[in-house]
C-alpha cells in the first residue's frame, strides 16, 4: 500500500491532478465564505479592480456567482457520482458473483440503460419538473442514469476474482454469499471501484452543465451551478456582444475539474495496473 | 433454429433484443414527462384563455391531443352522463401512444400546430449532415492518434496524450463556445450562427452549397476535436496492453516490418473501442445536440431547445423518441459490425451453437 502510494507520488499526472482537484475542492468548500461578493454593478461590467472577474446580466460580481457555482457543481458531481457508484457497483458485484440467471437478468438491465441515453431521461423528466427542480433532484436523476458502464466493469473485474482458491475457501468455511461478495471481493477490487467513482463524479459534472445548458438546470435561489452560469450568459448573447468574462472562466472552471479528474484516474490506472507502465 | 447459420441466428436475436427495448423506450419516453406534473396542465397554465367554455374547449382539445381522454371510432369525445369527459387510463393510453408511434404520428406541436414529424422533417437531414461525418471522421482520426501514441510512446505521447486528456475533458458546447467567440467574433473569419446565409433558400445552388459549407466548419470541428479526444485515450491503453502481447512480441522477434506490426496491434486493438462507441455513443449525441444549439444549427438540438422554451411537450417527446431510436439504431449496427469484424465472437457464436 505504502510503495503504491509511492509509486503514484512519483507520477508528474496524479501530482497535478490532486493539485488541481484539491484547489477546486478548496475553492468549492470554502471560497463561499472566504470572498465577500462586491455590491451589484452594471450590467456585464468589464472586469476591473472591483470586480476581477467582471458582473453578469444582473450586475451581480462573477467571482461569487462562480465559487456557488463551482461549490453547487460539485455537489451534484460528488451526489451523482456516489449514487452511480453505489448502484453500479452492487449490480455488478452480484452480477458476476453469482453468474448463471441472476447474471443475465441483471446484465440485461444494465444493457437496456446503456443504449436509452441519458441524456434524454434527464431531458424528459427535467422538463416535467418546471417548479421544484433543484440540485438534489438533478443529482439523483444523473446517478439513476449513469451507473450501467459501471455495473458493467464491476461485473467483469468481479466474475474474474470468483474462480479464486480464497473464495472457494471461504464457502466451504460456510461463509454466505454477502460475506463473500463484501469481504472476500470488494476489498479486491475497492481501487478499481474509487477510479470508477472518479470517473461517475467527472461525468456527473459534465451531465449537469450540460442539462443547465439546455436550460433544464436546477432553479432556486442559490442553486447556481456552473452550467446555469453558461446558460445564462448564452441567453443574454454574451458570446456576440464579445463579453468573454460571462463564458470563460465558467468554462475554464468546469474544464480544470474534469481534467484534475481524468488526470487522477488515468495516473492510477498506470499505478494499479502494471501492464501500462513502461 | 438457424443452427447452421450462428450469424444469422446473432442477428435475428439482436433483432429481436432491440426491438423490446425499442418498446421500453417508448414507454419510458410516454411515461418520464409525466413524472413530475401533467403536461396538460402546465401548457395551459401558459395559454391565455380568459372564459371558462373557451378553457374548457382547449383543455379537452389539449387532452385529446394527448390521448388523455376516451374517443370514439369518429374521433369525437366521449362523455359520462354530466358532459365531462370519460378520462382514459394510464395502459389504455400507453397502448394508444405506441400504436401513434408505429404509424408516424407524434403528435402535434402545442405551438404551431404544425405536425411533430413534419418539424422533425426538417430539422433530421441537417443533424445526420453534421453529426454522422463528425463522430465518424473524429472516431478514426483519435483511434489513429492513440494507436500511434501507444506505438511510439516517448516524446509523441506525451505530448499526444495529454492533449488528448485536457480535449475530453471540455464538455462539447463549451468547446463550441470557445470556437464561436475566437472565429465567429473576434476574427470573423467563419460565421458565428445558423447553417447557411439567412438570405439564401435551401437548395441545390453553387451559392448555397458554398454558403451551407462555410457555416459546417465550426460545428464540425467543435464535435470532431473533442471525440477525438476521447478516443485517443481509450486507443491509446488498447494499443499499450496489446504491445504488451506475445503475438506482438512475436511479431517483432520475426522481424516484421513496423507498419505490419502497426496494422495488427490496430486491428486487435480496435475491436473493443467498437465496443466502447456503442457504449458512448448515446452520450457523444446528446452533446453534439447541445453544440447544435450553441451554434443555432437548425437540427433536432435547435428544434429541442426551442420546445424546451416554450414548453412544447409533443416536439420534446417527439425529439427525445427519435434520438432513442437512433441511438438503438446505431448499437444494433456495431453489435454487427463486431459479430462480423472480431475473430474471437464469431469463434463463440459458432460455439454456442453446437
Amino acid at each position: 500500500m505504502i510503495k503504491l502510494l509511492r509509486n503514484l507520488i512519483k507520477e508528474p499526472m496524479f501530482v497535478i491532478g490532486s493539485f488541481l482537484f484539491l484547489v477546486t475542492i478548496f475553492a468549492g468548500l470554502f471560497g463561499s465564505s472566504l470572498y465577500t461578493a462586491s455590491p451589484d454593478g452594471m450590467s456585464y461590467d468589464a472586469p476591473s479592480g472591483d470586480y476581477w472577474l467582471g458582473t453578469d446580466n444582473l450586475g451581480q460580481d462573477y467571482v461569487a456567482l462562480l465559487l456557488r457555482g463551482l461549490q453547487n457543481s460539485l455537489f451534484v458531481g460528488f451526489m451523482a457520482g456516489i449514487i452511480a457508484t453505489t448502484i453500479g457497483t452492487l449490480i455488478g458485484l452480484f452480477a458476476g458473483f453469482k453468474g448463471g440467471l441472476v447474471d443475465d437478468i441483471l446484465n440485461m438491465i444494465t444493457n437496456l440503460f446503456i443504449v436509452i441515453p441519458s441524456f434524454v431521461v434527464l431531458v424528459l423528466v427535467s422538463a416535467s419538473w418546471p417548479q421544484g427542480r433543484s440540485l438534489v433532484l438533478i443529482a439523483v436523476l444523473i446517478g439513476l442514469t449513469t451507473w450501467p458502464w459501471t455495473a458493467r466493469s464491476v461485473r467483469a473485474q468481479a466474475a474474474s476474482i470468483r474462480g479464486r482458491d480464497h473464495i472457494s475457501l471461504a464457502r466451504i468455511n460456510g461463509a454466505s454469499n454477502l460475506q463473500i461478495i463484501f469481504k472476500h471481493i470488494l476489498p479486491y477490487l475497492a481501487s478499481y471501484v474509487f477510479m470508477v467513482f472518479i470517473m461517475q463524479v467527472a461525468s456527473g459534472i459534465l451531465s449537469e452543465s450540460a442539462i443547465s445548458m439546455i436550460g433544464l438546470g436546477p432553479i432556486g435561489e442559490g442553486s447556481t451551478s456552473l452550467g446555469v452560469i453558461l446558460n445564462t450568459a448564452k441567453n443574454n448573447s454574451a458570446i456576440t456582444y464579445g463579453y468573454w468574462w460571462g463564458i470563460f472562466p465558467a468554462a475554464i472552471v468546469i474544464t480544470v475539474i474534469v481534467f484534475a479528474l481524468y488526470l487522477l484516474n488515468n495516473s492510477m490506472e498506470g499505478v494499479f495496473n502494471p501492464r501500462l507502465r513502461k | 433454429m438457424l443452427k447452421k447459420y450462428p450469424t444469422v441466428r446473432y442477428v435475428l436475436l439482436r433483432a429481436i433484443w432491440y426491438f423490446l427495448t425499442f418498446l421500453v423506450a417508448i414507454a419510458l419516453n410516454f411515461f418520464l414527462p409525466r413524472v413530475g406534473s401533467d403536461p396538460g396542465d402546465i401548457m395551459l397554465a401558459q395559454s391565455s384563455v380568459s372564459s371558462p367554455e373557451i378553457r374548457k374547449q382547449t383543455e379537452e382539445s389539449l387532452r385529446k391531443s394527448f390521448g388523455l381522454i376516451v374517443v370514439d371510432e369518429q374521433g369525437s369525445i366521449k362523455r359520462d352522463e354530466n358532459g365531462n369527459a370519460i378520462k382514459a387510463s394510464k395502459f389504455s393510453q400507453l397502448t394508444n401512444y405506441i400504436g401513434q408511434v408505429f404509424k408516424g404520428d407524434l403528435g402535434t406541436s402545442f405551438k404551431n400546430q404544425k405536425k411533430v414529424s413534419e418539424i422533425i422533417a426538417q430539422a433530421l437531414p441537417w443533424t445526420i449532415a453534421l453529426q454522422l461525418p463528425a463522430i465518424l471522421f473524429g472516431w478514426i482520426f483519435g483511434n489513429g492518434l492513440g494507436a500511434l501514441a501507444a506505438y511510439r510512446r516517448g516524446v509523441f505521447d506525451k505530448v499526444i496524450f495529454p492533449l488528448a486528456l485536457l480535449m475530453s475533458s471540455i464538455p462539447f458546447f463549451v468547446f463550441g463556445m470557445v470556437l464561436v467567440y475566437f472565429f465567429g467574433i473576434v476574427w470573423e473569419i467563419f460565421p458565428a450562427v445558423g447553417a447557411y446565409a439567412l438570405e439564401l433558400t435551401p437548395g441545390f445552388s453553387l451559392d448555397f452549397l458554398f454558403s451551407a459549407a462555410y457555416h459546417y466548419v465550426l460545428p464540425f470541428f467543435s464535435i470532431f476535436l473533442i471525440l477525438a479526444g476521447g478516443q485517443a485515450i481509450g486507443m491509446r491503453s488498447m494499443g499499450i496492453y496489446e504491445l504488451g502481447t506475445d503475438y506482438i512480441k512475436y511479431a517483432k522477434w520475426l522481424g516484421l516490418k513496423e507498419t505490419r506490426v502497426l496494422a495488427y496491434l490496430f486491428r486487435n486493438a480496435m475491436l473493443p473501442q467498437l465496443t466502447g462507441l456503442a457504449l458512448s455513443i448515446g452520450q457523444m449525441v446528446g452533446g453534439a445536440l447541445i453544440t447544435e444549439m450553441i451554434f443555432s444549427y437548425p437540427g433536432l438540438g435547435m428544434a429541442m431547445l426551442t420546445a424546451i422554451q416554450t414548453n412544447d411537450y409533443p416536439v420534446i417527446q417527439g425529439v427525445t423518441l427519435l434520438i432513442t431510436t437512433s441511438v438503438l439504431i446505431a448499437n444494433f449496427t456495431v453489435d454487427i459490425l463486431i459479430a462480423l469484424l472480431d475473430p474471437r465472437v464469431k469463434q463463440s457464436l459458432s460455439m454456442d451453437s453446437k
